[in-house]
Formats: C-alpha cells, structure tokens, sequence
C-alpha cells in the first residue's frame, strides 16, 4: 500500500512539476489566476458588496482607490529599504529592485490618485483639496516622479542609482513630516470634508470582504509586475554591457 | 574636530571670496526677487484686505524662487570651473566640504532675504521688520539650505538641472515651507508666541533632521 501511495504520490508530483515545469509556464499559470482574481474582484465590488447608505455606488471606488494605494506605500517602502541595501552594498541587484519597485508604485499611485479624484468629484464636490492625507500623497507622488527624471538625466547609470537612492531615502523620511504638518496646518481650519470616511473602523464586513479581496488581487498583480520589471531591467543591463561591448570592439 | 571646521571653513571663505569678487550671484538674484515681488503686485490687487491673507504667500514664494536660483548659481560656478572634482581630490571629510557649501547657500540666501525685507515694506507695507520674522526666516532658510544644497549638487550635474532643481527641492522643502508660511501669517496677524512658536518648533526639528540625513548622504551624492 505504501508503496503504491509513494507511487500515486510521485506521479503527482511530478504531473505538477510538468505543469509549472518551467519557469515561463509558471507565470502563465499565475497570470491566469491573477486575471481570474481580478473578474472575481469586479463581481465582488461592484455586485457583491452592499450599497453604501450615503453616497451609493459612488462609494464603491473605494475598492479601486485604496488598494492600489496601499500597494503603492509597499513598493515605496521596498525602494526606501532596497536603497539603503544598495548605498550599503553597492550591488546592482538591490539599485534593480529599488527601480522596479519604484516605477511600478509609481503607475499605482497614479491609479489610485485618479480614482480618489473621480471620487472625490461627487462626494466632496471637488476633484482635489489640500487635506493632509492628499498633500502627502501629492508630495509622495512628485519625490517619485523626481526619482524617475534623475535617473534618465544622469550622465552614467551608476550616478543615476546612487542619486536616485538618495531621493528614495529622503522622500520616504519627508512623508511623514509633511503629513504632520498639513495635519496641524489644517487643524487650525476645520475641513469639513476632512474625515468623511476616513475612519476605517466602522467597515461592514461584506465591504470588508470585499475590499481585502481587491488588496490581495492589487498586491499580486504588484507582485507580478515587479518581478517582471527586475527581470526586464536585467535584460536591460545585459543588452547595454552587450552594445559596450560591440562598441568597444569596433573602435 | 578642528579639522573639520578648517575646512568647512576654508570651504565657505571660498565662496564668498568668488562672491565678493565678482558679485555676480547677489546682484542678479536679488534682481530676480524683487522682480518676482514686483509681479505679485499685479497678479494680486494689492488691498490691504487681501495682503493680509496673501501676504505670507508672496514673501515665501519669492524667498524659495531666490532659494532656487542662489543654488543654482551656487553649484554651476563649481561645475563649470571643474573645481567640484578638485574639492574632491582634496583629502578632507565629505561632510566638512558639505557643511562648507551649506554655510555658504546659507549666507547667500540670507543676504538676499534680508535686502528684500525693506522691498516688501514698501511696496506691500507687511510688517516683516521684526524679531519673530526675522527668527522664521532664519531658521527656514537654513532647512531650504540643507536640503538644496544637497539636491543641487545632484541636479548641477544631470542634463536637466534647470528642472530637475525645483522638482527635486520643492517638495522636499515643502514642510518647512508649510511651517514658515503658517507662522508668518500668525506674526502678520499680531499672535504671540504660543501660536507662531509651534510651527517655528517645527521648522527647527525639520532643520536637524535635514541636517543630518543630508550630511550622511552627501557622501554617496558627490562621489565619482
């Protein structure tokens, strides 16, 4: 018996290991399910999750405003700690991680910004004001965007990695001075808007469902793009040694 | 110690010798500044109902203008002369020649404030002639110093300095920027100390903090 269970269990096995045989297949296979998640995550937020009493369906782009930006304060972290490896150890791996992570926090950012202001248009009758959490994000926002120019800007990659780590630290340390500031700026003027629905406690536990759903989708679909954007930053570092190399031996 | 000192020191004498030389940085920004005074006077009407709300924005706006362009003044010369990379074969601390550069933005920007101050009396009649301002000032300058110097010395050597300055420097310096705004409208507006001293409390914690994050990093920024 326990021979043919070792046996049913080795051709499972190795059934699975010619499924995620490679690596390549591996990723299909996680992008499948990632696309499935993310069919899921509509159905849940747009028709699984209760009606909000106040604002109605409006409310419900709280699911595609928050998760990205919660993804986004990761990958700025992951940059904040992969410079400092990087300063530390000066080894492109960490500098190709703390680009990627970078760049893609940067896109969900940018998603989660434009979902606030879509929201914000009908909520607050605004699309933008300068409480706190927007300043900061705002100010978040613009230290990456410098991130990114400093690189392309740089005469040599290596200078670009070592400024631009620079920044990655600075900018992840400024937020939360800024957000303390605009935190006791506006505290001397009363916002009315401020807070709305800021307080997360109150959350109904179908909403909550549903929104650590679409985190999950969110922070996978990070999870992916950044693999793949170390692994093209990679490619791109081996073409350009390749184009030194051509270039060299051509003079 | 003493060694760092000298040298930040020597550093800082340095630049004011090539400043007092050719007066070129003092002038022409001064110049600038007023110009951008000059400006808000027709971009805002000048009544005294909405001086006493815009009036902190105009001052700050043009001392971070100036901020900017004294930087960039300030680190160009060092390019365009190659005497960056010969401050650098010098066998002296990184921090002591970044301490040097920061006394020196300092010191330039502090001069143009101040000969700005009686150009904001007369043209808007903000009362900016007094101990709290002048304590504002100073203190948020050296957090604009601390942080530009550093970002400076980035920018000057990109392709894009003239851009990538500000977009670097702004919104660095944005909460001290919050907080000399905020506790310059309180001093407009005749409040003590107990209203005005917390922001200008914040100015300072953000002043060490920028201090010596910069200081640490201007070592990984300047190497070759």
């Amino acid at each position: 018996m326990a021979t043919v269970a070792g046996r049913h269990q080795q051709g499972l096995v190795a059934r699975w290991r010619r499924v995620l045989g490679d690596a390549q297949r591996a990723k299909y296979i996680f992008l499948l399910l990632l696309a499935a998640m993310f069919v899921a995550n509509l159905y849940l937020m747009l028709i699984w999750a209760p009606t909000e009493r106040v604002m109605g369906d409006v409310q419900r782009i709280f699911y595609i405003h928050v998760p990205p930006l919660w993804v986004a304060f990761i990958a700025f972290f992951l940059t904040f700690v992969s410079s400092i490896a990087y300063l530390r150890t000066r080894e492109r791996s960490w500098d190709n991680r703390a680009f990627a992570a970078a760049e893609v926090g940067l896109a969900f950012m940018t998603v989660g910004i434009i979902a606030g202001a879509i929201w914000g248009k009908p909520v607050w009758g605004t699309w933008w004001t300068w409480d706190a959490k927007l300043t900061t994000t705002f100010v978040l926002w613009v230290t990456y965007v410098g991130y990114m120019m400093v690189r392309s800007y740089a005469p040599v990659r290596a200078q670009g990695a070592r400024w631009s780590a620079v920044i990655g630290i600075i900018g992840f340390i400024n937020v939360p001075i800024v957000y303390m500031a605009a935190v006791w700026w506006r505290g001397l003027h009363p916002d009315q808007v401020t807070g709305a629905f800021a307080s997360g406690g109150g959350l109904e536990p179908d909403m909550r469902t549903a929104f650590y759903f679409s985190v999950l989708t969110f922070v996978l679909l990070f999870a992916y793009l950044l693999y793949h954007r170390i692994g093209v930053r990679r490619t791109e570092d081996e073409v350009g040694s390749l184009h030194n190399m051509l270039h060299e031996g051509r003079s | 110690m003493s060694a760092y000192l000298h040298t930040a020191w020597t550093v800082f004498l340095k630049d004011v010798r090539i400043e007092a030389r050719t007066r070129e940085s003092l002038a022409s920004i001064l110049v600038f500044s007023m110009l951008v005074a000059f400006i808000f006077n027709f971009a805002f009407d000048p009544h005294p109902r909405v001086l006493a709300t815009v009036g902190p924005g105009i001052v700050w706006v043009a001392f971070v203008f100036t901020g900017v362009i004294g930087l960039n003044r300030n680190f160009v010369l060092e390019q365009e002369q190659g005497t960056l990379d010969a401050l650098l074969l010098a066998p002296v601390a990184r921090e002591a020649l970044y301490a040097g550069k920061l006394v020196g933005v300092f010191a330039l920007m502090t001069a143009v404030e101040a000969l700005m101050l009686p150009v904001f009396v007369v043209l808007y009649d903000l009362p900016v002639l007094n101990g709290p301002f002048v304590g504002v000032t100073l203190a948020a300058t050296l957090g604009f110093a601390a942080v530009g110097t550093l970002f400076s010395a980035i920018a000057v050597r990109t392709r894009a300095r003239e851009v990538l300055l500000p977009l670097l420097f702004l919104p660095a310096a944005l909460p001290v920027l919050i907080g000399a705004v905020a506790s310059s409208s309180d001093i407009f507006a005749g409040q003590g100390w107990s209203e005005y001293g917390r922001w200008l409390q914040l100015i300072l914690v953000f002043d060490v903090v920028f201090i010596v994050v910069t200081s640490v990093a201007f070592e990984a920024v300047i190497e070759e």
